[in-house]
């Protein structure tokens, strides 16, 4: 499985996320909360940060199930769905992640012909070869 | 000061190409010289006259090595632009603009690919995996089919688009290149049936919603207004030009934009309007990039020809075959004549306006160009002289 890339701008998320908390870069003036991370806040131009606790709480916005040719390792799972998932505190923090029936459960776990638009969804932790990242479950 | 110092003051006056296949023998590079010595051949103009080179990233071939083979003068400008096929286009305008402001006289734009028979861009993880795609690649959005998934299932959900709405794109496209003998789909048909018993590529797209991986190249060259009256075949004059990235845009995904279906289309089309003389009412024929049957859509509303959602409607009866609301993609595009990153579309405009299309829009004085719609893109209406 591909592994996120750590950078500078990004690397609280993993940290935060390895303790099973979901943060987002939130700027330190003007409070606009960024995702992807990155090094300057487009709104005031403010270069200092702080990682707010998001609820977890989210809807599916929408998704795709990819199917072969995939690289290998993917190509084991398919057909799993991609979810993009929009948070619950602003609809533009959109998170693309995988959609889990349970923590640790594989990423084809969840029927695809079972996911609607607009589900909600909550966030569990996921493993990628010793980082964490946050993945998607259905929230009833 | 001229407020649209760039109307109609270079002219596209040669085209070549090579043929298209899955696989052909020659290297890139030598594919790129034989379409570039094919469009000089056709302007009627002399290698060594060559000064500038237009071309856009993912190219294989670089201007160093396609100047001294064809046998270029003194080269002055040069220029690569990104985003991969978001950029086909633009080589044209930035030759044009290079010509209208005398930084070159006898400008050259091509591409050469073997996507064909080489590798998949989307298999190179360590450079796909960099920003933006280290957010999205590793939960298995792996290919730019898959980006476009996510955007087409929205839209659907959106705006009710069917798949037979789709359908109506691929078949449209197809049924251009079943007329092509240069197309690799020509005398290949393609039924409603066909499209909606075919395998699921990243459903909701199947294996009809995208485009044909193909080995080959093709060139442009440019002059100016003055220069053009005097060449070989008849001018193509680039009339306005427009580049977009839209604010917040981030790549394939343009999930973090405030509407994800307002791609750069919408950025790019504001610029191309502004300094043209006619609007999308008056655009004869169209060659929409068509990586994806759903980027039609998306564009035919990001260029104005539709209001927003309603792109899908648009193919419905017929609407892009020939005698359609627009004719697009002539040749058949990227999903039935060739995909070699956009540039046929280029060609086939300019055959359009000179009237030797192998699906002539009778009278077609206009023509509407674009690049990659999802990623930061480009695009140019070309006029008849
Ligand atoms: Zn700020």
């Amino acid at each position: 499985m591909l592994k996120p890339l750590v950078d500078a701008d990004g690397a609280p998320y993993f940290e935060y996320a390895a303790k099973g908390e979901l943060r987002m870069q939130t700027c330190a003036n003007c409070g606009e909360v960024l995702f992807p991370p990155r090094p300057m806040c487009p709104r005031c131009q403010g270069i200092e940060f702080e990682w707010k606790l998001m609820s977890g709480r989210g809807h599916v916005w929408s998704f795709a199930v990819p199917r072969p040719p995939l690289l290998p390792d993917y190509a084991a799972l398919a057909p799993y769905p991609v979810v993009v998932v929009e948070l619950a505190e602003d609809r533009r923090l959109r998170l693309v992640g995988n959609l889990v029936a349970a923590e640790g459960a594989a990423i084809d776990s969840v029927d695809p012909a079972t996911i609607e638009i607009g589900q909600p969804v909550r966030a569990v932790f996921q493993e990628i070869e010793g980082l964490f990242v946050a993945a998607w479950t259905p929230d009833e | 000061m001229n407020p649209t110092p760039l109307k109609d003051r270079a002219a596209i006056v040669g085209i070549g190409q090579t043929e298209f296949a899955k696989h052909l023998e020659p290297s890139e590079k030598a594919l790129a010289c034989r379409a570039i010595a094919m469009a000089l051949d056709d302007a009627g103009i002399a290698a060594h006259e060559v000064d500038a080179f237009a071309a856009y990233t993912m190219e294989a071939t670089d201007e160093v090595e396609i100047a001294k083979a064809v046998g270029a003068g003194d080269v002055t400008f040069f220029s690569r632009v990104g985003f991969g096929g978001g950029g086909s286009c633009a080589t044209i305008g930035h030759l044009a603009m290079a010509i209208a402001t005398g930084q070159a006289s006898v400008g050259v734009a091509w591409r050469s690919r073997k996507r064909g028979s080489g590798p998949r861009p989307w298999t190179d993880t360590v450079n796909q995996l960099a920003t933006p795609a280290q957010w999205t690649r590793p939960f298995g959005l792996l290919r730019p089919v898959d980006e476009i998934a996510v955007l087409t299932r929205r839209y659907m959900h959106e705006y009710g688009m069917t798949r037979e709405q789709l359908g109506a794109v691929a078949i449209a496209c197809r049924n251009r290149a079943n007329a092509n003998p240069a197309a690799i789909m020509y005398e290949r048909p393609l039924t409603m049936d066909d499209y909606l018993s075919a395998r699921m590529i990243s459903d909701p797209l199947c294996l009809f919603d995208n485009c044909l991986e193909t080995d080959g190249a093709l060139a442009v060259v440019m002059v100016s207004a003055e220069r053009a009256r005097d060449c070989r075949g008849e001018p193509v004059y680039v009339h306005a030009f427009g580049q977009g990235l839209p604010a917040q845009h981030h790549g394939m995904v343009n999930y973090w934009n405030d509407d994800p279906l307002a791609g750069p289309s919408w950025t790019a089309a504001k610029q191309l309007w502004k300094h043209a003389d006619f609007g999308p009412a008056d655009v004869d024929v169209a060659q929409i990039y068509d990586a994806f049957t759903p980027l039609i859509p998306l564009s035919l509303e990001g260029y104005g020809f539709c209001g927003k959602g309603e792109g899908a409607a648009f193919a419905d009866d017929g609407g892009l075959e020939l005698s359609g609301r627009l004719p697009v993609n002539t040749s058949g595009g990227g999903l039935s004549e060739a995909y070699v990153h956009g540039f046929n579309l280029i060609n086939e405009g300019v055959r359009q306006l000179r009237g030797t299309s192998t699906n002539q829009v009778a009278g077609a004085s206009t023509c509407l160009v674009t690049a990659g719609e999802a990623v930061p893109t480009s695009a140019v209406l070309l006029r008849r002289g």
